[in-house]
């Protein structure tokens, strides 16, 4: 008895906090779609997100793709496949790695940074001074954060697609001694748009995921700077994971 | 403009049985209260009685649990969006803590009702908010410093000067002169009487300074348990007849109230 009471306990709960996370979203949404807007504030989450993520997004790409060129390498020569290496690399990147690394890494740039930041500006009661002056603290701090997300993690991924398979490129050329350009033109041989339209729209559903799970978590916080403290690792955290679920899904719907 | 005097039917505020609990803990406890156009109110109590509950409850950031608020006549328990930004533009609220946007400087804090609510040009709200700066006696030389850069009494006057900016019907000081020196306090209690009597505003403010609250109030009012226990012109303050009020106004440690403390 006891033990099916729990089961239904969590199942309420979890229920409970679906809705509530839902209600979230669709408050959001509907933010983002009426005036006032706030372009200032837009243009500077932007920056935020997208301009000063470059840096880490770029490292990011560019070991990963160093890495896969290397790795598919030594899997490669034992079938004497080695021609094949280019094709994984542009692949993987744009397809998987490219979108998924990045969003892992904003989520924990950005996304932390943006539950620390509502979340702060939760306890020290700068949200209800929002409301006080006559500002909705959903269109002034959640409608621009997630457009920016959403918008500029495509961007982001694009950038980042480019220099994975640059790093490709350098490990092949100059560490496996490839042809460089029997590698471009195999490069290019087998990518198709959807390779690259699907790892873009990928990244706009973890921009979104990682604006939200940053705003819900701080928009929620309490108890001063141990509840901030908690928003900022749940929002990493949960962003994370949905993004690796979302990832499955998309995967499935594209190329199933 | 209407044209009631400040005693007629309908009240600018009132609150009926308002109820606020947290989890187990009763906070408000059933408030009556009825506040007049272009009066000042006060209300006095002890720490944790529930005074900054009681105004975040009328401004519609807490829900009660139970009861009714009025603004106006108009039933704003309930209310939410539009309805509610429109009865928000009515308010300005000092809060307890200050709650100073720290990603802004100290100008655009005090102009961001101006610009953000109103939509004025910045280079006009700029020009008010130095205006509003000086009244609250901080110089030109602050409007650029970020809110961190300031002393406590500062950042006190710099919310201050963000709750009047907008001159609103109605404004809320939770504890205007904590922290403040004695000369800047009657600085700021003459300045809240002037928002009072020469812009018709209707003010309820937080305060634990007696001589504050003697000075800025037409009424005050004691909240002590969830209730207010005692309310009346501020001439018949020390004739109240109530032990809690007589006991609150001089500070003993003797009488009704019991603190819940254990002396070593
Ligand atoms: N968000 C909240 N969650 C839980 N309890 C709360 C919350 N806000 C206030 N309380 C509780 O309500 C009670 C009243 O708090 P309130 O801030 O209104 O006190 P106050 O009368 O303004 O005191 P002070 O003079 O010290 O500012 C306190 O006991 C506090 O613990
Ligand atoms: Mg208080």
């Amino acid at each position: 008895m006891g033990f099916l009471s729990g089961i239904g306990r969590a199942t309420l709960v979890f229920l409970a906090a679906t809705g509530r996370l839902a209600l979230f979203t669709a408050r959001g949404l509907s933010h983002c779609v009426r005036p006032p807007f706030y372009p200032r504030l837009l243009v500077q989450q932007m920056r935020e997100i997208g301009y000063n993520s470059l840096p880490v997004v770029g490292l990011t790409a560019l070991f990963t793709g160093m890495v896969l060129a290397l790795q598919s390498y030594t899997g490669f020569a034992r079938f004497n496949a080695s021609s094949a290496i280019a094709t994984v690399v542009v692949l993987s990147i744009t397809r998987e790695l490219g979108p998924v690394m990045a969003g892992l890494m904003v989520a924990g740039r950005v996304g932390a940074a943006m539950a620390a930041e509502i979340g702060t500006m939760r306890v020290t009661e700068q949200v209800d001074a929002l409301t006080t002056l006559s500002t909705n603290p959903f269109k002034y701090l959640v409608a621009p954060r997630l457009l920016a997300g959403t918008l500029m993690l495509p961007c982001l991924v694009l950038v980042a697609d480019i220099i994975g398979v640059f790093g490709g490129y350098v490990v092949s050329i100059y560490r496996l001694g490839f042809n460089p350009s029997a590698y471009l033109t195999s490069t290019a041989q087998y990518l198709q748009t959807i390779d690259v339209v699907s790892g873009l729209v990928k990244a706009a559903a973890f921009g979104f995921i990682i604006a939200l799970m940053g705003c819900y978590n701080g928009y929620h916080s309490k108890g001063g700077a141990q509840g901030v403290g908690a928003a900022t690792t749940h929002a990493v955290v949960s962003a994370s994971i949905m993004i690796l679920m979302i990832n499955y899904l998309l995967t499935g719907l594209f190329f199933s | 403009m209407s044209t009631v005097s400040p005693h007629s039917a309908t009240p600018k505020i009132e609150l009926i049985g308002v109820k606020k609990a947290f989890g187990p803990k009763k906070v408000l406890d059933g408030v009556d209260l009825s506040v007049a156009k272009g009066e000042s109110f006060v209300i006095i109590g002890g720490s944790g009685t529930g005074k900054s509950v009681m105004l975040k409850s009328i401004l519609g950031l807490l829900r009660p649990d139970a009861g009714t608020i009025k603004v106006d006549g108009e039933e704003t328990t309930h209310i939410g969006g539009r309805a509610r930004d429109r009865v928000m533009t009515k308010f300005g609220m000092l809060f307890q803590g200050g709650a100073l946007f720290d990603s802004l400087p100290v100008w655009q804090n005090v102009a961001f009702g101006l610009i953000q609510g109103q939509g004025m040009k910045r280079s006009q709200a700029r020009d008010i908010a130095i205006e509003k700066l000086a009244a609250v006696g901080l110089g030109p030389d602050v409007a650029n410093l970020s809110p961190a850069e300031l002393s406590g009494g500062m950042q006190k006057r710099v919310g201050l000067a963000r709750a009047i900016a907008t001159t609103p019907e109605i404004i809320f000081f939770d504890e205007p002169t904590t922290g403040l020196d004695p000369i800047m306090a009657d600085v700021i209690n003459d300045l809240i009487v002037k928002c009072v009597r020469d812009l018709g505003a209707t003010a309820l403010t937080i305060t634990h300074d007696m001589a504050s609250a003697r000075k800025i109030s037409d009424r005050i009012g004691m909240l002590y348990q969830g209730k207010l226990i005692w309310q009346g012109p501020t001439s018949a303050i020390d004739d109240s007849g109530n032990a809690y009020v007589e006991q609150f106004i001089h500070g003993r440690a003797e009488g009704p109230i019991q603190m819940q403390v254990k002396l070593g």
